[in-house]
């Protein structure tokens, strides 16, 4: 029989040396005779434990990690193509806590199958939910992203089957279905992942947007920080086209949709839906005024169903089980799950999918076992670049839209990076104005010329010149943002910046460091 | 990696005329002049622009809007060294500090050299952070005797 073993290709991975432990495993296994087929996966989103390599038994999979190129030998002779112990055994990997814990219905197969294989997309339950959908209709369909509660996972929580039903309901000669994958968010990944992992997952979830809104094409706009992610995605959208899930007749259904990857160009603001959108039609990522939305007036012109690539990749499992089994997951208004992503200082990052509702305290804690320095937490920011920073006292606060707008925070993308208590806060905040100043598009003034006088006023307190003059003109000034800014990237710059004042004040008011005169 | 095909109007119409009739199509062709020549040269954007039938100064302001694209090409080496907040959080200021004062490197500096810095802002490696993109291949946990692999191996690099 030949054993098959399984290596992640997920860049994260390769960026601690996946590509040369596969490489040392084909070579130790051909160097001594033993027949082995190694499978590329995407990740199961344990990072600490990359590059993590499983094994198939009659018990199940076993894992092993992390696996050093140099460590092949020592896994062959220690017999582990039967599960055999090693130093670096995980044991069944389905029972490793990390995984055990967690409640996946989006990255069910992430880690697990090929990514480009559609057989073993079909064979681990993929296209049940286009199935169902073209069996409901357009209609139905919609209704059961309705009741799921699914809210757009991108961060602005919009529900998701009101934008749909929005689409469906304008007459229109093309619609356009548009994924969000210009996943910028320091601190985030799940997009990534996916798009490496499952790809055919996300174009499932498309081609049921497609179908239900009566749009024929689909554009994914892919940030080019994601060289890996692009490549994959590009090559899943010729599989899926020549297996028949894309192209004039989706799986038989005598309706049409097909996919076009877009690659990005660095810029942040493009993550912002109306800049992507005139990214995409080849201008400036220049925000657009809202009103006309993208639903009645988007791409070209076009009614556009823009979703986040999380949104589309949920609805699969929503169609396939029904938008209520969906919503039992979850609390209050945020139904299902979130795919949490636990980085920065934190000792076991990774991908964590859970209903919504859990901790913070829980995820950093629990799931991440505390800082990688070992030294103690100090702030938490969740969201990404424009998230709130939390202070041990706000731990507690559950994870979901509601509670974190509550303390004056934000979901975002599900993106939790983990500081210790060398961060200086001030520093953070003055980090949030200069990304601003740096990725601003320049369309409105409070973000364009505030982000700027924004460093400057933080310079000033951390110079120690007028404080109380300046941090009463810094709070003025993230008001001004706050209300006037045209997106969420000046309109959200001031969450970080009063969050560091309000919860570290004691940053801004430290004694000025003794540094030659400027 | 980027190409370092040397600019050719020929090549570069070519690479155009493939890509005119689609939709939107002035990303994905800076992107394919890019990817042959290492960088935009201030002739593609007449061509691009005629080809369009946008205005030049239209065309400028797209090239210049994007981070990615260059106007002149690397000579060497191209790191894209990751300085977002989980970055931030391990030390990545750290780490420029360090290619400054051991090496001389400063990032976002000239193209010139074995290795150029660049900074960008997440990569997507954030449960391996610091992180950074060695042309295109991905790193993670990056410290100072990694930086100090990465430059020497860049000034091995034949030219």
């Amino acid at each position: 029989m030949i054993a098959k073993v399984f290596v992640p290709g997920d860049s994260s991975a390769l960026a601690v040396g996946a590509g040369a432990t596969a490489r040392a495993i084909a070579d130790e296994a051909r160097a001594r005779g033993a027949e082995i087929e190694i499978v590329r996966t995407g990740s199961r989103g344990l990072f600490w434990l990359e590059p993590m390599i499983e094994v198939e038994t009659a018990s199940g999979r076993v894992a092993y990690g992390p696996v050093a190129a140099s460590e092949a030998g020592s896994l062959f002779a220690a017999g582990f193509l039967a599960g055999g112990a090693h130093a670096k055994s995980l044991g069944l990997v389905d029972q490793i806590p990390y995984l055990e814990g967690q409640q996946r219905l989006v990255f069910t197969r992430c880690g697990v199958t090929d990514p480009l294989s559609l057989e073993d997309y079909r064979r681990n339950g993929g296209l049940q939910g286009l199935q169902r959908a073209i069996s409901l209709g357009a209609r139905a369909t919609i209704e059961e992203v309705l009741a799921s509660g699914l809210r757009g996972r991108g961060g602005a929580g919009f529900p998701t089957g009101i934008k749909w039903r929005t689409v469906a309901g304008v007459e229109a000669d093309q619609k356009y279905i548009v994924c969000n994958a210009d996943e910028g968010d320091s601190g985030t990944f799940a997009d990534r992942m996916l798009m490496e992992g499952d790809p055919f997952l996300l174009i499932e979830g498309m081609a049921i947007a497609g179908l239900a809104v009566g749009a024929t094409r689909g554009y994914v706009y892919i940030r080019s920080e994601y060289p890996h992610a692009f490549r994959t995605f590009g090559a899943a959208i010729v599989k899926a086209r020549n297996g028949g899930v894309l192209g004039a007749d989706v799986l038989g259904s005598g309706r049409a949709f097909d996919i076009e990857a877009r690659l990005g160009a660095g810029a942040y603001i493009c993550g912002e839906e109306t800049s992507l959108l005139e990214s995409l039609e080849g201008k400036r990522g220049q925000v657009r005024a809202k009103p006309p939305l993208p639903a009645i007036k988007g791409l070209f012109g076009k009614p556009t169903v823009i979703n986040n690539v999380l949104s589309f990749a949920s609805t699969p499992w929503i169609l396939a089980q029904g938008g209520k089994a969906y919503a039992e997951y979850g609390l209050g208004r945020s139904r299902g799950t979130q795919p949490f992503q636990l980085a920065g200082n934190v000792k076991r990052g990774g991908l964590v999918e859970l209903a919504f509702g859990a901790t913070i305290r829980r995820l950093v804690e629990d799931f991440g076992g505390g800082t990688r320095s070992g030294r103690p937490i100090r702030a938490v920011q969740v969201g990404g670049p424009l998230g709130a920073y939390f202070p041990d006292s706000l731990l507690d606060t559950p994870l979901d839209y509601e509670a974190m707008l509550a303390t004056r925070g934000m979901l975002g993308h599900g993106g939790i990076v983990v500081f210790d208590d060398s961060v200086d806060m001030a520093r953070q905040a003055r980090f949030a104005f200069a990304f601003c100043a740096k990725e601003s598009c320049g369309k409105c003034t409070p973000c364009r010329i505030g982000s700027t006088r924004g460093v400057e006023t933080v310079d000033k307190i951390i110079a120690g010149r007028d404080r109380p003059g300046n941090l009463a003109l810094l709070r003025d000034l993230c008001e001004t943002l706050t209300d006037g800014s045209l997106c969420a990237l000046g309109g959200l710059t001031p969450l970080p910046v009063l969050s560091a004042l309000d919860n570290f004040g004691e940053d801004f008011a430290r004694p000025v460091p003794r540094v030659a005169a400027e | 990696m980027l190409g370092k095909t040397p600019w050719n109007d020929e090549q570069a119409r070519s690479l155009i005329d493939a890509r005119r009739g689609e939709h939107g199509a002035m990303l994905p062709i800076l992107h394919d002049l890019q990817e042959r020549f290492g960088y935009i040269d201030s002739a593609a954007i007449p061509l691009i622009a005629e080809a369009l039938n946008v205005s030049k100064a239209e065309t400028i302001g797209v090239v210049s809007f994007y981070h990615d694209f260059r106007p002149e090409p690397a000579d060497g080496a191209v790191l894209k060294l990751c300085r977002a907040e989980s970055c931030q959080a391990l030390g990545c200021e750290d780490l420029v500090a360090h290619l400054a004062g051991a090496h001389g490197l400063e990032v976002d500096g000239h193209a010139r050299g074995p290795l150029s810095v660049e900074t960008v802002y997440c990569l997507g490696h954030c449960a391996l952070s610091p992180a950074a993109l060695l042309d295109g291949e991905p790193m993670g946990r990056l410290d100072r005797a990694r930086l100090d692999e990465i430059v020497a191996g860049a000034k091995r690099r034949p030219q």
